[in-house]
């Protein structure tokens, strides 16, 4: 047990077995309020798995998971609208909580969506999509946060945007938030912790911890290790600058 | 014009209507007609049960369609056939088994006929009320339940992640569906009650672009259906299940038509 009370989920040597074979095999992983934990890793690694695993939707798990709170939020990374199912940005917005209009134009603004509440969510871009998921996500003020690639399909220009507003969210919230990526020069600026998975956890640490990791290198290659070096100069620069990481970046 | 036994068909028919219209949405949405196939089928068993027993018809449907919902829901968890193929095993061996069952029953006088495609002859004052009280508590449970199935509808792992619980609510919402199949047996018909719930759903989408639209659309689809249904039928001497069905067809070939203005005008 853990007395902390900036812990919202603990899991330990967790880990999944379907027909024989490990999904993923003994995680160890703390979110914390206000910190943001990123998982990457390949395809297949298990990322997805993970963030199913720490929101309790696998059932026959090894190991421990302990969560201690019920203000919980999630972006899968995958939701179909069957064609016979007629639903407005509105109506999505209220799927699991209901909320005053404000608080719903409030969440839509903030991802850029505002001016599309009233369209059917069969008609919005795969971008737009995402948009109105995280603004459906943040809306209900959670206390934890789980984004399984929460931008997948939008622009570059609006990824990086999205990715600082993760960031002001984790502040303003002080939420906890567990993302998922696969770009991990993207997300470094708005990550505290990172977890580089492949089956198990190969290595984790600080996001320039793990860019220098060897494990890292070997998963992703060199090439992406020397994306740290672009980020670092980013990272100055910007500082420099006005501090918002979000415009000097593009 | 209306004689008695019209009225009192009239009014199960609303009651009906006001039933199927939530519910087929759901069924729509969930992609679960032939799911409403498999418990009507298992109906005949109750039907046939009650008569040999001399039980009350609508809690023996109930009862054996409710049974057979949960059995799926139990095989779904512990094979892994495909749920159409569950279906298609559960729904014809209580058919099967059903009509084996009527086999034995020879002596006794039984309108197959009638429970197949519905009499409205034969509703009385006690079907009324099963038909009022029921569908009153089916919707008031589906009420209750309105945010966590609808939740669980549009993305089953989002919901349960938010703490809705999708299990309880989809067997709670089979229930209501075997409910409301021992209803509207003897009214509809076990062949014809799946087409109750989604003909006027499917009008009902093609003219609507939210849920609550849509609900309440198929609503009216249904109403429709039973007046201009039930009237045609006593005019022009035709059974009312399927005089009913028809009307909801011609419904449905109209909405066609909206969509179509709506898409390219």
């Amino acid at each position: 047990m853990t007395n902390n009370p900036n812990v919202l989920v603990k899991i330990s040597n967790a880990g999944i077995q379907k027909s024989g074979k490990w999904l993923v095999k003994d995680v160890n992983l703390e979110i914390h309020r206000g910190k943001i934990v990123t998982i990457i890793g390949p395809n297949g690694s298990g990322k997805s798995t993970t963030a199913k695993i720490v929101l309790g939707l696998h059932k026959k798990i090894e190991g421990n998971v302990q969560t201690f709170t019920k203000k919980i939020s999630y972006v899968p990374q995958k939701v179909s609208i069957d064609w016979t199912l007629p639903i407005r940005v509105l109506d999505f917005m209220v799927l699991t909580e209901d909320l005053k209009p404000q608080e719903i134009n409030d969440a839509l603004n903030l991802t850029g969506v505002d001016h599309l509440i009233s369209r059917n969510l069969r008609d919005l871009s795969g971008g737009e999509f995402q948009r109105v998921l995280l603004a459906r996500a943040i809306a209900k003020k959670p206390e934890l946060l789980v984004l399984d690639e929460p931008v997948q399909g939008v622009d570059f220009a609006g990824e990086v945007a999205l990715y600082g507003l993760i960031k002001k969210i984790s502040e303003k919230l002080n939420c906890g938030i567990l993302l998922i990526s696969h770009d991990l020069h993207v997300v470094m600026s708005a990550t505290d912790y990172v977890v580089c998975l492949n089956g198990h956890v190969c290595c984790s640490g600080t996001p320039v911890d793990v860019a220098r990791d060897k494990h890292y290198k070997e998963l992703f290659g060199e090439k992406s290790s020397q994306l740290l070096s672009i980020y670092e100069h980013d990272h100055d620069h910007v500082h420099t600058a006005d501090g918002d990481i979000v415009k000097d970046n593009v | 014009m209306f004689d008695d036994f019209l009225f009192r068909a009239l009014i199960a028919g609303i009651g009906i209507a006001l039933v199927t219209g939530p519910l087929g949405c759901f069924v729509v949405w969930r992609r679960l007609s032939f799911f409403g196939d498999t418990l009507a089928h298992s109906a005949l068993l109750g039907v046939l049960l009650s008569v040999a027993f001399d039980l009350n018809i609508s809690l023996t449907i109930f009862t054996v369609s409710s049974l057979i919902a949960l059995l799926l829901l139990r095989l779904q968890k512990t094979t892994n056939l495909p749920s159409d193929a569950l279906l298609g095993l559960l729904s014809h061996s209580s058919l099967a088994v059903g009509l084996v069952v009527l086999g034995f029953l020879s002596f006794i006088r039984f309108d197959i006929m009638g429970v197949l495609f519905g009499d409205i002859l034969s509703v009385n004052v006690n079907d009324l009320l099963s038909i009022w009280i029921g569908g009153a508590i089916i919707l008031l449970v589906l009420w209750f339940i309105w945010k966590p199935l609808f939740a669980s509808t549009v993305n089953y792992e989002l919901a349960e992640a938010e703490g809705m619980n999708p299990e309880r609510v989809n067997a709670i919402f089979t229930i209501l569906l075997a409910a409301l199949i021992a209803i509207s047996i003897k009214m509809v018909g076990l062949l014809l009650i799946t087409g109750m719930l989604i003909i006027p759903t499917t009008m009902a989408r093609n003219l609507s672009n939210n849920p609550k639209q849509m609900v309440i659309l198929s609503i009216i689809g249904g109403l429709l259906s039973v007046f201009i249904g039930l009237y045609t039928s006593f005019e022009i001497n035709t059974s009312s299940g399927p005089t009913i069905v028809v009307v909801a067809l011609i419904l449905f070939i109209l909405s066609l038509i909206g969509i179509k203005k709506r898409n390219y005008g």
